[in-house]
């Protein structure tokens, strides 16, 4: 009768806290060096600005604490110093502009911070667990088309830069697109594991592919007919590719086959090439991401061309916070806020941006692998894919790897949307680790550091 | 599922990966290309930014940056105005740079390797970056009594220190005003510039060193008398054919003088004194005597198709290549297809005094960096030999010639002794021609050598000669040379 003692695998709650605290400090440090080089003193307010933060980045912590003890530790610390990052970095455009501080977009970009870390903490709070999400997965479809195709709507709709993406109501402008992105994944999920056997198993041989049948061709090509859509109507190359891209790298997770990436690239390919050649405001796009510096292009190509000489003035250490133009580039604090980070951090600090996004989509695949039913590796997966999908296709499309999109970088762009959006993603993310890393229920019961017992929802692996 | 995320996990890292590599190649690899766009307008921001250092003469500044409240942070300014701009040239938002501003650009703005360590040093004190001041050669005296000379008339006057190269007075007429180019309002700029651009008589060409070349017409016989005493076979006795009319072999033209008659009763003329009364035939018959190759080879000695750069640069003067017989014998006298700048000439003078040394010409006396420290002082340095002591002592003695009995006597100075040589270049059918002057003075112990070119005969018209228009201007200059 040997007692065998549990080891109780650490929650790590006490890493994060200090890598919050390293977190506040980076953003810290990076106001105080906007302050003393726009106005060469140290800006007021600093001890508000770091309190704020912490406190925000604590809030989070401290629901972490009571909610999630098994949390992955990286994620919420990833998230402040980037968004920390992103309101220096608009702050100090704000000087550049001139803009007082009610005008000004960080005083927004903050309340927005403080909206979306309080939707981090209502999901944390309300999910207990990831898999009560798949009971609606079919209420996600109906929520996220409906919620992309709300732009469309000819009273509330609002074009923006040529891209019908926003609905407003009163003052506000939102962008519902960046919401049916976590809906519409919750769908895939849900979808997905339930359909996998037929998408995976049933079909022919053909060219050494398993090709699937006919009838299950159907839902990839109505997200493509999909996403075609929103290419059409509200002209948005970003959103498509991305939900796209999205699908087709969650089919081929749930079914391990290859044959599915194939169609999908073969799909991409034709619409690409369909939308190239009927749409002049695609071929534009095109013609500036390969000629950018042509004479006749020079005003649709400027955005771009200021950020890529804004970025080459900074070089490898940048031109140091506040030293640079960035202001000299349209939409520095949105769409090219990436541009303005190259050009004042330099090749490092961007090289630092692209790591710890990295990083985060690293820490939401581990969780991913970790996890122990079929629809929160789904889930997690997506979450994570969909950053880095949207990660490279901002900085990309702003160093003319690919032509530009609307999309903006997650965090660090003004935007409020994608601020709340990104949040809940990360609050998802941070709910499914907390399951992955938990230490499996033990037959003896209670002395595991085990929080309450799984829902009674049925676990399918 | 895991192994497809995994793979996944793979895909992600590959485009990350580029993500790294296309920034690189935007931040580093092609960074200095897109720096030096011309678009780019944030190098220009950041130049200005940068305290420019002052253009100096004589210890006062004739172009300097003064602190602004506007996104460029200074303004240029040009004290020396108008008399000083070409020498200066501009600095302009739009327009770039020209002259000095130009050629010493990487020492003004701060930006040169010889600023390296203090560059560095600044960085860590935190001192705003300043540039270095590069003080010229030239005496403003000098420059004053040459721009005021010249007068309403279009040309150029150069005068060096034969023994060191020293650009000591450097004038082009007409000229411009520096301080409206560089004035930040851009669209009064390229009004400006236009307008400067439109206006026939090309006053942002700087026709002392760089502008369409002047033909030298009689001053080139300086260079043909050189190469006939540098041959062994002439002497300033040497008697030459000096008809009235020359008839050119080959053809059916013929060469005559600027005055009727023959240069000497009998048509037989020394060379000394064929050069003191500048007679066409007997040096046209001497430069077929030579042939064009020995003519070239002394332009060639004395800087002719050399890259100068003083350091600002300065065009080559051209003797033609391949040339037969009759075109040979035109040359000689300066006329066909040679072309000089003023400095050319200044520096067969200067070289002729100098003991047959040519000197190379030089702007700047001194740089200094911010806080004072003489960085640079470029040291006087030997061109070439042009021609040996002695031919240069044959040569001063018949200059001197030119101007006591010659056609240079407007040129005379009261106990002073000038060496001189006069020329009027023909310019195209109908056009009055060139009026050039070269001198040197005192010629026991030369302390200038100047070149003057008075365009299309200035006041005078088709009336003028070198003699009559341009040596009163040479004189004045180096009178106020001699006298300081």
């Amino acid at each position: 009768m040997a007692l065998v003692d549990p080891v109780v695998p650490p929650t790590r709650r006490n890493v994060e806290a200090v890598l919050i605290l390293l977190a506040v400090a980076v953003a810290l440090g990076a106001y105080a060096l906007v302050g003393l080089a726009v106005t060469g003193r140290p800006p007021p307010g600093m001890i508000g600005y770091a309190a704020g933060l912490a406190l925000l980045a604590g809030a989070v912590h401290v629901v972490l604490r009571m909610r999630a003890r098994y949390a992955d530790p990286v994620l919420l610390p990833i998230a402040t110093a980037i968004n920390g990052i992103g309101l220096v970095v608009i702050h100090r455009l704000d000087l550049a502009e001139g803009r007082s501080f009610t005008q000004s977009l960080a005083f927004k970009q903050l309340i927005w911070t403080a909206v979306g870390v309080a939707a981090a903490v209502a999901v944390l709070l309300l999910l207990r667990d990831h898999r009560v999400l798949r009971r609606y997965t079919y209420t996600a479809m109906v929520a996220g088309l409906a919620l992309l195709l709300l732009p469309l709507l000819p009273l509330l709709g609002h074009t923006i830069n040529g891209a019908r993406l926003w609905i407003r109501i009163g003052p506000l402008s939102f962008q519902p697109g960046e919401l049916a992105k976590i809906f519409l994944t919750v769908f895939f999920a849900g979808y997905l594991v339930t359909a996998r056997d037929s998408l995976s198993l049933v079909g022919r041989k053909v060219l050494g592919l398993q090709l699937p049948r006919a009838r299950d061709l159907g839902p990839i090509l109505v997200a493509w007919l999909a996403s075609l859509g929103v290419l059409v109507f509200e002209r948005d190359l970003g959103t498509s590719l991305l939900f796209f891209g999205l699908f087709v790298a969650m089919l081929y997770i749930a079914t391990e086959r290859t044959s599915w990436i194939v169609i999908g690239l073969l799909l991409f390919a034709s619409g690409a090439f369909l939308a190239w050649t009927s749409f002049a405001h695609v071929q534009k796009r095109v013609d500036i991401w390969l000629h950018p510096f042509a004479h006749n292009l020079a005003d649709a190509s400027y955005q771009l061309v200021q950020g890529l000489y804004g970025m080459a003035s900074g070089g490898l250490l940048g031109t140091g916070l506040g030293n640079g133009r960035p202001d000299l580039v349209p939409f520095a604090e949105s769409d090219f806020i990436v541009a303005a980070i190259g050009e004042e951090l330099g090749l490092t600090g961007m090289f630092a941006l692209l790591l710890l996004y990295a990083l985060m989509v690293e820490r939401g695949l581990r969780t991913a692998i970790g996890v122990r039913d079929g629809f929160g590796k789904l889930l997690a997966a997506g979450l994570a894919f969909s950053v880095a999908l949207q990660c490279f296709v901002v900085i990309g499309g702003v160093t003319r790897v690919i032509p530009l999109t609307g999309l903006t970088t997650p965090f660090l762009a003004y935007g409020g949307s994608s601020l709340v959006a990104n949040w809940m993603i990360v609050a998802i993310l941070l709910r499914i680790s907390d399951s992955a890393r938990r230490p499996a229920q033990s037959p003896a019961g209670a002395v595991t550091g085990a929080g309450p017992a799984p829902s009674p929802a049925v676990v399918t692996r | 599922m895991n192994g497809p995320i995994r793979r996944l996990a793979a895909v992600v890292a590959v485009l990350f990966g580029s993500l790294l590599i296309s920034v690189t190649y935007v931040q580093f690899v092609a960074a200095q290309t897109l720096n030096d766009h011309p678009g780019n307008v944030r190098t220009l921001y950041r130049e200005f930014g940068r305290e420019r250092g002052p253009i100096l003469v004589a210890g006062s500044s004739v172009a300097v940056s003064v602190p602004v409240k506007d996104p460029y942070k200074f303004q240029r300014t040009y004290p020396g105005g108008t008399m000083y701009s070409h020498l200066t040239g501009f600095y302009s938002v739009v327009y770039g740079a020209t002259g000095m501003e130009a050629a010493a650009n990487d020492l003004l703005s701060g930006t040169s390797d010889r600023l390296f360590y203090r560059r560095i040093r600044d960085l860590f004190t935190g001192q705003h970056p300043q540039g270095a001041s590069v003080e010229m050669t030239i005496d403003p005296k000098l420059q004053q009594v040459a721009w005021d000379a010249l007068g309403d008339q279009k040309g150029a006057v150069v005068a060096l220190d034969p023994k060191t190269g020293d650009v000591l007075a450097m004038v082009s007429k007409p000229a411009f005003n520096p301080n409206v180019l560089a004035s930040h309002d851009i669209a009064a700029v390229r009004k400006a510039r236009a307008a400067l651009l439109a206006d026939p008589d090309r006053p942002l060409e700087d026709r002392a060193i760089d502008s369409r070349l002047y033909p030298p017409g009689s001053v080139f016989k300086l260079v043909t008398a050189a190469a006939a005493l540098s041959s062994g076979n002439y002497t300033p006795d040497s008697v030459l054919p000096g008809p009235a009319t020359l008839d050119l072999p080959q053809t059916s033209a013929t060469l005559s003088n600027d005055f009727p008659g023959p240069c000497a009763p009998g048509g037989r003329i020394t060379l000394a004194d064929a050069l003191r009364i500048s007679c066409n035939t007997a040096f046209a018959s001497l430069g077929m005597a030579l042939g064009d190759d020995a003519l070239r080879e002394q332009a060639t000695k004395f800087g002719f198709g050399q890259d100068l750069k003083i350091p600002l640069t300065v065009t080559p003067s051209i003797f033609p290549p391949n040339l037969n017989a009759p075109q040979t014998a035109q040359a000689a006298i300066g006329q066909f297809d040679v072309r000089v700048t003023p400095m050319q000439i200044a520096m067969v003078s200067a070289a002729i005094a100098n003991h047959g040394v040519l000197m190379r010409p030089n702007l700047v006396r001194r740089v200094r960096s911010a806080d004072l420290e003489v960085i640079d002082q470029p040291a006087p340095e030997p061109m070439s030999q042009a021609v040996s002591p002695e031919v240069a002592q044959q040569l001063t003695d018949m200059m001197i010639g030119v101007v006591e009995s010659g056609t240079g006597r407007r040129a005379q100075i009261d106990g002073v002794t000038v060496a001189g040589k006069t020329g009027t270049a023909q310019t195209a059918k109908g056009q009055p021609p060139h009026a050039w002057f070269t001198a040197f003075a005192p010629a026991e112990d030369p302390q200038i050598a100047v070149a003057v070119v008075v365009e299309n005969g200035g006041q005078l018209g088709d009336a003028a000669s070198g003699g009559r228009v341009a040596a009163p201007i040479a004189r004045q200059v180096i009178e106020a040379a001699v006298k300081r």
